[in-house]
C-alpha cells in the first residue's frame, strides 16, 4: 500500500516536472548576446513552412534557399514597433551594399485575419522593394510561430474598436541552407546586424575555400 | 483685398520656411522634432513622436490629444515582458519643469486611430495636444519615411557626419 502510494506520488512529480519543462520551452527565453550583436542560436529554431506571399502565391521555405534571409514577425496594424523593425532591416540591406543582394527580407504576419495578401502587397513596398510579405491561415501562422518560438496574442482594449497584437519582436537570420544562425533583439542597430551578417558570409566563404579550394 | 494679400504673403512665408526647422513654441512649451511615419492605404493607424519641453519652472502633464487626420487619438506606451512587446494606452505623460520628455519609437507615442487618409511623406499632420495645466496647444508633425526612426530634422547635418553612411538614420527610400 505504502509502495503504491509512493509510485503514485512519484509519477505525479515526474509528470508535473516534464510538463513544466515543456511549458518553459515554449516561452522564448533571452539568449546570451554574442559580440556581434546577434544571439547565438543553440537550439533548433525555424523549420519548413508553406505560406501565401503578398502576390497571393503559395510558397514554401524552399524559395529562401541559396540566399540569406532576414525574417521579421509582425503585423501591419502596428504603428511603432513593426515599422521600426522593418525600417531597420531595410537600412541593414543598404549597409551591406552589394552583399545586401544576397539577403531576402521577409515579413511574416502574426495577424492573418487582417493581413491578407492584398493588405501586405500594399504595405511591404513601403519598406523595401524586395520585402516579401507572408500570410496564411490561422493554423499556418500558428505552426510557423511555434517553429520560430514566436509568441503572439490578441489583445482587446475596451477603449478601442479593434484589437492589438502582443508579440515578440526578434529578427531572424537564416543562412543559404535555411538554418537560423542568429537572432537579433528589438533595437539592435542596422550596423550591428550588417556586421553580424558579414561575419556569417565571411565564415561561410572560408569554409567553402577550405573544403573545395578557391571558387572558380 | 489688403487682408487677402497679407494672408497670402503669410502663407507663402510659411511655405518658404526651409524644410521645417521643426521647433514649435508656445507660452509654456517648446515642441521640437514632431514627426510621424508615412502609411499604406490599408493602414488605419499611425504614431506621432516628439520632444516636449517646458519653458519655465512649472511641471505639467500631457493628458490627451486630437487630430483632424484621425477618428481618435490616444497616448500609448510599451511594456516588454519576456521579450513580448505590449502597446498599451497610458493615462498621461508628465512633463518635468526645466526639462524635457521625448516620445520615440519603442517607448511613448501619440497614436492616431482610424486614419481618414494615408499619411504621405513630406506632408504635415495637425495635432492638438491637451495639457493638464496649460490647456491645449496646436502643433504639426512632419511625416517621414515609413521606416524612419527619428525626425529628419534631428539627423546630423551632412558636414558633421563622421562616417560615410547617409541612410543610417532614415527609413528606406526609393
Ligand atoms: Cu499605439
Amino acid at each position: 500500500m505504502q509502495r503504491k502510494l509512493f509510485i503514485f506520488v512519484f509519477t505525479i512529480v515526474v509528470v508535473v516536472f516534464f510538463l513544466g519543462a515543456w511549458l518553459n520551452l515554449r516561452v522564448v527565453e533571452p539568449v546570451e548576446s554574442t559580440p556581434v550583436g546577434g544571439m547565438a542560436v543553440n537550439v533548433s529554431i525555424g523549420g519548413p513552412f508553406e505560406l501565401t506571399n503578398h502576390t497571393g502565391a503559395r510558397v514554401t521555405d524552399e524559395f529562401l534557399r541559396g540566399s540569406y534571409a532576414l525574417i521579421y514577425f509582425g503585423y501591419t496594424f502596428c504603428p511603432d514597433i513593426c515599422p521600426t523593425g522593418l525600417g531597420d532591416i531595410a537600412v541593414t540591406l543598404d549597409e551591406l551594399g552589394d552583399d545586401g543582394g544576397h539577403v531576402i527580407p521577409v515579413m511574416i504576419t502574426i495577424d492573418p485575419e487582417r493581413d491578407t495578401p492584398e493588405v501586405l502587397a500594399d504595405y511591404v513596398p513601403l519598406f523595401h522593394e524586395r520585402l516579401v510579405g507572408l500570410t496564411g491561415t490561422e493554423a499556418d501562422i500558428k505552426d510557423i510561430a511555434e517553429k520560430y518560438r514566436v509568441f503572439y496574442r490578441r489583445f482587446e482594449d475596451p477603449n478601442l474598436t479593434f484589437y492589438l497584437m502582443d508579440h515578440t519582436s526578434f529578427i531572424y537570420l537564416l543562412d543559404p541552407k535555411g538554418r537560423t544562425v542568429s537572432m537579433f533583439r528589438y533595437g539592435t542597430s542596422p550596423e550591428e546586424m550588417a556586421g553580424s551578417i558579414r561575419k556569417h558570409m565571411l565564415s561561410r566563404a572560408n569554409t567553402y575555400q577550405t573544403q573545395f579550394g578557391s571558387p572558380p | 483685398m489688403i487682408a487677402r494679400f497679407i494672408s497670402a504673403s503669410v502663407t507663402i512665408l510659411f511655405l518658404a520656411t526651409p524644410a521645417w526647422a521643426n521647433e514649435q513654441r508656445s507660452e509654456h512649451f517648446l515642441i521640437s522634432h514632431a514627426w510621424s511615419r508615412a502609411t499604406a492605404p490599408s493602414q488605419k493607424v499611425g504614431a506621432v513622436f516628439m520632444t516636449i519641453a517646458t519653458n519655465g519652472d512649472k511641471t505639467d502633464r500631457l493628458i490627451g490629444a486630437l487630430s483632424s487626420a484621425a477618428e481618435s487619438v490616444q497616448i500609448h506606451g510599451h511594456t516588454t515582458v519576456n521579450n513580448v512587446m505590449r502597446m498599451r494606452q497610458v493615462g498621461g505623460i508628465d512633463i518635468p519643469a526645466d526639462g524635457d520628455i521625448t516620445l520615440a519609437p519603442g517607448g511613448l507615442h501619440i497614436m492616431l486611430i482610424g486614419l481618414k487618409a494615408p499619411l504621405l511623406e513630406n506632408t504635415l499632420v495637425p495635432l492638438v495636444l491637451e495639457f493638464e495645466k496649460a490647456g491645449t496647444l496646436e502643433i504639426e508633425a512632419e511625416v517621414e519615411a515609413p521606416g524612419a526612426k527619428q525626425a529628419s530634422s534631428r539627423a546630423p547635418a551632412k558636414s558633421t557626419e563622421s562616417h560615410g553612411s547617409s541612410s543610417g538614420h532614415r527609413g528606406h527610400k526609393h
